[in-house]
């Protein structure tokens, strides 16, 4: 079944000039795996698309079941020059949770929140 | 026996009960202020050239040193504080005086200085911007900052003089908690496998709250007790580095793994080589154990050899922006709001409003995630228009305030307003990085 990320996952958004820097944490070992195979940088590339004007980058932290992700040109030129309300891009980490991953069907009752599955 | 380390601010604006209560409750050998963000000093050094009266340093400075003071004196709670921004001598000193009333003269108060670099200097060391990879005088604009971020070494050098507080410019955040855990426990500047550990521990409280429950609540997904009444972070460090982080007993919040990983990628690019000035942190060797209620014990932080340059913040004076809001309710408020969107873009071009980049959204739709958000799944109640455009001139910035005015009586049917709207314009600064030698700058520590 496919749920949103938000279901397996919790993030946090951080800035560094003009970059946003995303990580996201699985909230149990093994809902890991399917992140690593399906969050790529490329599909959270197109996630952003917009929004993120550069690359994106992803480092694989796997024994803490952590994913962080680099986005370059995330904050419209930087904290001090965006014209967003959000310039710090505070906000921007809750923008990964609506991502859909595919999970197997029996991990149901061990998803966060209200009944999540879409799928 | 460990070193229990509290933090008392995670940035200019933050709440000072936590750090009081900290002080009072927390039973520390160190009390921990960070309250300086990427543009602090250079907005300091544009406010000090207008504003003879600011002292240019972290403006609450005697809200945070009443509040902490007395607790701190009868505990023996050392402070280690980045309050002084552009004059840390000027706020040791009042610190100095803030102890003469609270009954301790006898504390010695430290301001480390020497991170403020020349223009000059830095053209002479050729330095060149890691954004772009241009020379200094590619910046566009007037530079108004450049200051080195400084490691923990010379704080650690003032509490060796016996300094019971000490007050720095710019100093790389996880250095602030680094010091007395160098000074306490004796550490080597170039032991890096306790420096790796010890700046891991430092990264986690340089954000207070954000450690202990605060920037994290979700509900029914991350849910967080007393979410009003979050106690700041105790790091208890043992000698190796490794530390239980926790927080004071009977304070709202939560410290938990989850938190703590947060924390611990907050601002991180590469988590195996998180570069400070004192030490290259890894963090993907971190062993994370939740050891009770609120308390998690962190170890395993790797450290490799501080690189051999210290990073450089510049900033420059690019132009303005001028920004402001009005807004609607009701049936239809989408499609007034989209009609003023068109009238305000019509009235732009009408005027010539010389705009670098203009943005118009619509908060309640759009406003924060822009491209990404959905398109509303029903007509919004509410929705508020908000304009902003970067100039290069102030006179450009203020015609967007001054459009906005002109919604009030010439725009829409119901168009609600919001006055006062002071700071409708306000200047860029933009913040450039580069990398210089560790030779080109000597800090030094003075005793007020």
């Amino acid at each position: 079944m496919h749920v949103p990320l938000r279901a397996i996952a919790h993030t946090r958004s951080g800035d560094k000039g003009d970059i946003s820097n995303i990580v996201v944490v699985a909230y149990e070992a093994d809902f890991h795996a399917p992140l690593t195979a399906q969050l790529t940088p490329a599909r959270v590339k197109t996630h952003f698309k917009g929004v993120v004007t550069g690359a994106v980058e992803r480092y694989d932290v796997a024994r803490l079941g952590v994913l962080n992700f680099v986005l370059h040109g995330a904050l419209g030129g930087g904290v001090s020059r965006s014209l967003c309300l959000d310039n710090y891009g505070k906000a921007l980490g809750a923008a990964m949770l609506s991502i859909e991953i595919e999970i197997p069907d029996d991990w149901a009752p061990r998803l966060r929140g209200p009944s999540t599955a879409s799928a | 026996m460990n070193l229990r380390i509290g933090a008392g601010a995670a940035w200019w604006g933050d709440r000072i009960s936590p750090a009081a209560l900290n002080a009072a409750e927390g039973n520390l050998d160190y009390l921990c202020f960070e309250t300086m963000a990427e543009a602090t000093v250079s907005a300091a050094q544009v406010r000090a050239r207008r504003d003879p009266s600011f002292q240019g340093y972290d403006t609450y400075f005697d809200d945070r040193m009443h509040a902490v003071l007395p607790a701190c004196i009868k505990r023996g709670t050392r402070i280690i504080s980045n309050q002084g921004w552009i004059n840390p001598i000027g706020a040791a000193t009042r610190a100095k005086a803030l102890l003469a009333e609270h009954g301790a003269p006898a504390w010695k108060v430290a301001a480390v200085t020497g991170s403020v670099i020349s223009l000059e200097r830095l053209h002479e060391l050729g330095a060149t911007l890691m954004e772009t990879g241009g020379p200094i005088g590619s910046i566009p604009g007037e530079i108004v900052s450049a200051e080195a971020y400084l490691g923990a070494e010379p704080i650690v050098e003032a509490l060796k003089a016996g300094a019971h507080i000490v007050i720095t410019g710019r100093v790389a955040d996880p250095s602030i908690f680094l010091a007395p855990m160098m000074h306490d426990f004796c550490w080597s500047a170039s032991d890096a496998a306790r420096l790796g550990q010890g700046s891991g521990i430092g990264h986690l409280m340089e954000c207070g709250a954000q450690v202990t429950g605060g920037y994290f609540a979700d509900p029914g997904y991350k849910d967080v007790p007393e979410p009003w009444n979050l106690g700041f972070p105790i790091a208890e460090v043992e000698a190796d580095g490794s530390a239980v982080i926790t927080k004071v007993a009977g304070t709202g919040g939560a410290v938990n793994r989850q938190t703590i990983l947060e924390q611990m990628f907050y601002e991180v690019h590469d988590p195996a080589n998180y570069i400070t000035p004192d030490v290259v942190v890894d963090f993907t060797s971190a062993i994370i154990e939740e050891s009770g209620l609120n308390r998690v014990r962190v170890s395993g932080i790797g450290g490799k050899r501080r690189t051999d340059t210290l990073k450089v913040s510049i900033g420059a004076q690019e132009g303005f922006i001028g920004e402001d809001m009005f807004f609607y309710a009701g049936p239809g408020a989408l499609e007034r709001a989209k009609l003023a969107e068109t009238i305000l873009r019509e009235r732009f071009k009408i005027i010539n409003l010389k705009a670098e980049d203009l943005r118009i959204d619509f908060l309640g739709v759009n406003a924060i995630h822009g491209a990404l958000s959905p398109a509303p799944i029903a007509p919004p109640y509410e929705v508020a228009v908000r304009v902003a455009a970067r100039t290069k001139t102030r006179a450009d910035a203020e015609k967007i305030g001054r459009e906005v005015d002109a919604m009030a009586v010439s725009g829409v049917g119901h168009t609600g307003k919001r006055v006062p709207h002071a700071d409708r314009v306000r200047e860029v600064i933009g913040i450039w990085s580069a990398l210089v030698p560790r030779s080109a700058l000597t800090p030094q520590i003075r005793f007020v």
